[in-house]
């Protein structure tokens, strides 16, 4: 009777199949999601820009605030907080080496997409729940 | 490439050692440059966000804010620091959808290659050009 092969891995690490990063493929997959909503999203962005973009202050309220155009920004923020995050992730961990850099600007990144997301959907909630009629 | 050197782990003598070509050795091709582009224009949407934060924002606060936001961007520098964002839009747009196309497993060959890479900086002059366009028709 053969020996049975010996192994350190769990049988839990075995059926995760994630390995020693203890990561797979998450952040592929979030980056190619985010990017096909960001695809439908900024076409419809760039329509309500060209729309309300020059346009006098209550026309441009008018036009923001519509209920329509309120949920496309907020999906767009939310998917673009989430993209340019991991895409910033990765310049970093490519260009800088210093541990303690890179641990400070990864944590700066991930600090500058949620403010940059949280302000912009202050201001849509704001603009949208606002909406007299 | 005498300047190209690694020093041994432990040894305290340097060594000259065959190190993998950097950017400035490289001869530069479409899809490298487009490569390249593509971050760069992924970094510059990055700060970008801030104007449409700002714009959000101003707009959210008030006619007065509002009438700053719209007056920078009315400015010459303004006016240029917008065209440039939407290039940036529209070029890691075309870039994504160049992406797309890999990652379905299309698109490889030597001419594919190349009419994708013209097709992302071409594509993206021509829909800024439509963008601004119709911008200051409607203006």
């Amino acid at each position: 009777m053969a020996e049975p092969t010996r192994t350190l891995r769990t049988t839990l690490s075995k059926i995760q199949g994630l390995g020693a990063a203890h990561a797979g493929t998450e952040h592929f997959w979030r980056q190619r999601l985010t990017a096909i909503a960001n695809l439908i999203l900024i076409i419809a962005f760039v329509g309500i820009l060209l729309a309300a973009g020059g346009r006098d202050y209550a026309t441009a309220v008018a036009i923001v605030s519509h209920p329509a155009a309120s949920i496309v920004l907020l999906l767009l923020v939310i998917s673009v907080a989430i993209h340019m995050r991991i895409g910033m992730t990765v310049v970093i961990e490519d260009y800088v080496h210093d541990k303690g850099m890179k641990l400070a600007a990864v944590i700066l990144n991930t600090f500058f997409a949620a403010a940059v997301a949280a302000a912009a959907l202050f201001a849509i909630l704001k603009l949208g729940l606002g909406r007299v009629v | 490439m005498s300047e190209v050197r690694a020093r041994a782990p432990g040894a305290g003598v340097e060594q000259a050692r065959p190190l993998s070509p950097h950017l400035q050795i490289y001869r530069w091709t479409w899809t490298m440059a487009m490569s390249v582009v593509h971050r760069i224009t992924g970094c510059a949407l990055y700060g970008g966000t801030l104007l449409v934060v700002w714009w959000l924002v101003a707009l959210a606060a008030g006619p007065g804010p509002y009438a700053t936001v719209q007056w920078v961007m009315n400015s010459i520098l303004g006016r240029l620091v917008l065209i440039g964002f939407t290039w940036a839009l529209f070029h890691h747009m075309l870039g994504g959808i160049r992406h797309f196309i890999w990652d379905l497993g299309y698109g490889f060959e030597r001419e594919a290659r190349m009419n994708l890479a013209r097709f992302t900086l071409f594509g993206s002059l021509a829909l800024t050009v439509v963008v601004w366009v119709i911008a200051l028709a409607l203006a």
